[in-house]
């Protein structure tokens, strides 16, 4: 592999060819602000915020697209650049509500987090041009609200890139350009199969999980990174927990097999841990109809019966069924139950339905 | 699994989910990987538009069929004399990996033999590919180096399913296919730790890491570390447990996180069976349609609930981690291990870890693993030491068993196809927006999908008078259902698709009661059904 040498901010860095300029700054730990780039899409260089100064370039070069060469000399903090930064966190939100306070990404937010860094605090342009959409909430998961879209298209790279559906893009042309699907409807009226990947990428409040409007901060939750409990693929993600009750599903990027790539399953389907229609008292029959009772009655129920059984038929007269959702743990013990205690290899699960 | 493990000596998938990026060729073959492993699905995507051909065989038009560069539209049950084919016609034309045969495999003749008769133009009568696809897709296979096979339960849910992943297995032998990073036969394990209940010893022949009932030494091995004797003769598979609990031979059943009133074939089987039982405990999430039967039903805690690992179709085993407390106070494993206490065989563990530690050191293949080990990326089994970096592909060096074993297969119809009475051919799978049983207890997916839609091709619609929205009844000889229909091309004129979610249409009443001898799969894929308008 050919190795290239650069100097960044005055610190020398060796980097593979072919690594980006912002590639080889977070080698050295220098976080280059960026709003359109994300690792897991292609660069496109559209929102410009992460410019830099290069020796014997004429222009600020946009560092996520520019491939670092031998001896490049770049340094990404300059007077000049930090105006450049300044006066795109000023376009950008000349056009963008400033309505954090009840802003659902509020501490989730790449654009809040650099306007506070370059104490950007409102757009200094009079009277600019504003959008008004209506928010789309006309499905049950996905949040979209275009005025605080600030055309970075990451959603649309993610929908091409990720899930390889392209459902959205951008039509219009100039100050009307916005993102959508095809004949600008709404998601709930194109194929939109709501993985929600497009949301994971949003760097703003544009796309939110609708799960999770108004039940906490993102700096309130607790995430716990676990694996998905619906299909094969083991997919990983984060469970957003607040008050002992999960609100929703973010992706974590560190995730070994998918990244930050979720499907509808996956990202939206978890509310049925809190189904109302969640058992949470063991049930006996009695006379046809099931009476709650405590767990030491079921337990002293299940242990004289099954006892019974055992001694009147046999240890084969008992088989057990454990499960394909169910943890490693519980399905060993599971088989040890039936194997020990019970006596009998009569143990499966639906491996093979 | 029992094919794979007949031909290689392991019935795992033998390359990783993300080697899918770097294939030339993927073969998919009775896989919607899109709409059943979604995620996956979206990597064979990448791969396709990163220049990988793509081969799909299914009688259904799916996402990836529409994208394939080979669709071969199969007609159900058909997969062996396409495969076959496939590997007549690479012999024929001297493509196979001789080298690879010589050293790596046995019984080549055999199979010489049976597919010598399997011209394309023969196979193309059965299963209606046409023979110059099969010609193109042999030569593709054959001559690509990085090529991968996929597939899902439209291979296994057959009478033939051991022998159709038994083809498969010949296939990847014969072309070398086997063993290298991008490249080899990949099952996808359908639910989200089917490969780590099977690993656990969930099963009625082996203990955990596979190891036989039947062995002494193994028997010894649990006998000292459990501390009892245990039972030295194989157990039963759930459709002999249904039919022995019809003949009263089963009295008692604990049935955890399983669904077999929905989910099984033959449903109408299933529920006189648990009726005849003495004793049912049933420990669930929800009342389901099993737990319904039920003497005794305790509540169970979910994914989100407890500690715990998962093991993933690529044999990743990966960490679950409990967010909340149990919602019906105590974790399943905590429940399991005060049944046992109160049945006179006390089981002390403080924590799932401690569980998992005790299975590892009794498991070759997890031997290596530990919750530290695993806590950021899970580890591939096997990992038999704790300095084991675990297994990325199987079958490098060698295989499982030593040398793969190439068998001459033959075709086996499907059990049960259509004829006057029942004209149609239904066949089930998942759709995407469901998993199973439980989604339709996600609030927000049941908004949206909450009934079943039978798929009926456009020409019989015409025929049956049914526009999409309309309600048929669909009835088998083994019972009947109503759904609403989807006319659609998706579908080959003849055949029905259903999808089993949905408490309102249960498919599974109509399903055959045919299995695989060897694995007792049921033939979910194919059964005759006929199909009448409703008002």
């Amino acid at each position: 592999m050919e190795l290239v040498k650069l100097t960044i901010d005055g610190q020398e860095v060796q980097v593979p060819a072919g690594t980006t300029v912002l590639e080889a700054a977070e080698q050295l730990g220098i976080h280059i602000p960026r709003l359109c780039h994300d690792p897991d899409l292609t660069a496109v260089g559209a929102c410009r915020l992460c410019v830099v100064e290069i020796e014997g370039m004429r222009n600020l070069p946009a560092s996520c697209v520019t491939m670092a060469t031998d001896g490049m000399v770049v340094r990404t903090d300059t007077p000049q650049i930090i105006e450049a930064r300044k006066t795109i966190l000023e376009l950008l939100i000349a056009n963008h509500p400033l309505d954090c306070l009840s802003c659902e990404k509020l501490g989730d937010c790449k654009l809040a987090e650099y306007c506070y860094q370059y104490g950007v605090k409102k757009s200094p342009f009079i009277n600019p041009e504003k959008h008004s959409y209506e928010v789309e909430d006309n499905n049950p998961f996905i949040i979209r609200d275009l005025n605080k879209c600030i055309l970075c298209g990451r959603c649309i790279r993610a929908c091409a890139e990720m899930t390889c559906n392209d459902i959205i893009d951008f039509s219009y042309r100039g100050f009307k350009t916005k993102v959508g699907p095809f004949g600008d409807t709404t998601l709930a009226e194109s194929d939109c199969v709501y993985c929600g990947n497009c949301v994971a990428v949003c760097p703003t409040g544009a796309l939110t999980e609708k799960q999770m409007q108004g039940k906490g901060r993102r700096w309130e939750y607790k995430r716990v990174k676990t694996t998905c409990p619906f299909c094969g693929t083991g997919c990983n993600f984060d469970l957003m927990v607040k008050d002992g009750k999960i609100a929703g599903v973010t992706s974590n990027p560190e995730s070994v097999v998918n990244g930050k790539q979720l499907c509808i399953k996956g990202r939206f389907g978890w509310d049925f841990v809190h189904s109302d229609k969640r058992l949470t008292s063991p049930l006996v029959k009695v006379d046809g109809k099931f009476v709650p009772v405590s767990w030491d009655e079921a337990f002293n129920t299940i242990a004289k019966r099954l006892g019974e059984i055992k001694e009147k038929y046999g240890a084969n007269a008992f088989a057990s069924l454990s499960s394909a959702r169910c943890t490693n743990e519980e399905n060993y013990l599971v088989q040890k139950f039936v194997r020990a205690v019970m006596g009998t290899n009569n143990v499966d699960h639906c491996a093979r339905t | 699994m029992a094919g794979l493990a007949t031909s290689f000596g392991s019935g795992a998938m033998t390359n990783s989910i993300n080697e899918i990026l770097g294939a030339e060729l993927l073969f998919l073959i009775g896989t919607n990987t899109t709409e059943a492993h979604p995620v996956i699905g979206y990597k064979m995507k990448q791969a396709k538009r990163k220049g990988a051909k793509l081969i799909v065989v299914d009688p259904r038009r799916t996402e990836l069929a529409a994208e394939a560069d080979y669709w071969l539209q199969i007609k159900p049950g058909t997969d062996i004399p396409l495969l076959n084919a496939i590997m007549h016609v690479i012999i024929k034309e001297d493509l196979y990996d001789k080298k690879f045969i010589e050293e790596r495999t046995e019984n080549f003749e055999a199979l010489k033999q049976t597919v010598e008769k399997y011209t394309p133009e023969y196979a193309s009568e059965l299963c209606g590919v046409p023979a110059e696809d099969i010609y193109a897709v042999a030569r593709l296979y054959a001559k690509t180096d990085k090529a991968g096979i996929f597939y899902t339960l439209g291979i296994t849910e057959h009478v033939c399913g051991t022998n159709n992943v038994m083809s498969i297995a010949n296939l990847a032998m014969l072309t070398g296919h086997i063993g290298r990073e991008s490249t080899g036969v990949n099952p996808l394990r359908g639910q989200n730790n089917v490969q780590g209940a099977c690993d656990m010893g969930a099963l009625p022949n082996v203990y955990p890491g596979y190891q036989k009932v039947t062995d002494p030494a193994v028997r010894e091995k649990f006998e000292k570390a459990w501390g009892v004797s245990l039972p030295a003769e194989v157990g039963l598979m759930i459709p002999e447990m249904f039919d022995r609990a019809n003949s009263g031979e089963i009295k008692a059943m604990y049935i955890l996180g399983e669904n077999p009133v929905l989910t099984d074939p033959n449903a109408n089987h299933i529920k006189s069976g648990l009726e005849k039982l003495e004793f049912l405990v049933v420990h669930e999430l929800f009342l389901t349609e099993t737990a319904q039967y039920a003497d005794v039903v305790l509540p169970a805690a979910s994914f989100a609930e407890t500690d715990g690992t998962f093991t993933n179709t690529e044999r990743r085993v990966q960490r679950v981690r409990k967010a909340i407390e149990p919602i019906p106070g105590r974790t399943n494993w905590q429940t399991i291990m005060e049944m046992s206490t109160r049945m006179g065989y006390p089981m002390h563990y403080n924590s799932a870890e401690e569980i998992f530690n005790e299975m590892a050191s009794l498991t070759p293949s997890y031997q290596g693993m530990s919750y530290a080990r695993i806590d950021k990326n899970g580890l591939q089994w096997p990992c038999p030491t704790p300095d084991h970096p675990g297994t990325k592909y199987l079958h490098a060096a060698a295989f499982t068993r030593g040398k793969g074993l190439f068998q001459g297969i033959d075709h086996i119809p499907p059990a049960e196809l259509p004829d006057e009475e029942y004209p149609f051919l239904l066949s089930t799978g998942r759709i995407l927006f469901h998993y199973n049983v439980t989604t339709p207890y996600s609030a927000g997916i049941n908004s949206i999908w909450n009934e079943e839609y039978a798929e009926v091709n456009p020409d019989d619609a015409s025929r049956l008078g049914v526009t999409t929205g309309d309600k048929v009844k669909v009835t088998s000889r083994r019972g009947e259902v109503t759904t609403k229909v989807q006319v659609t091309d998706r579908v080959p004129p003849g055949v029905i698709w259903m999808s089993f979610h949905y408490t309102e249409s249960p498919t599974n009443v109509l399903t055959s009661a045919a299995v695989d001898p060897i694995t007792k799969t049921g033939e979910y894929k194919v059964c005759a059904v006929k199909v009448e308008k409703l008002n």
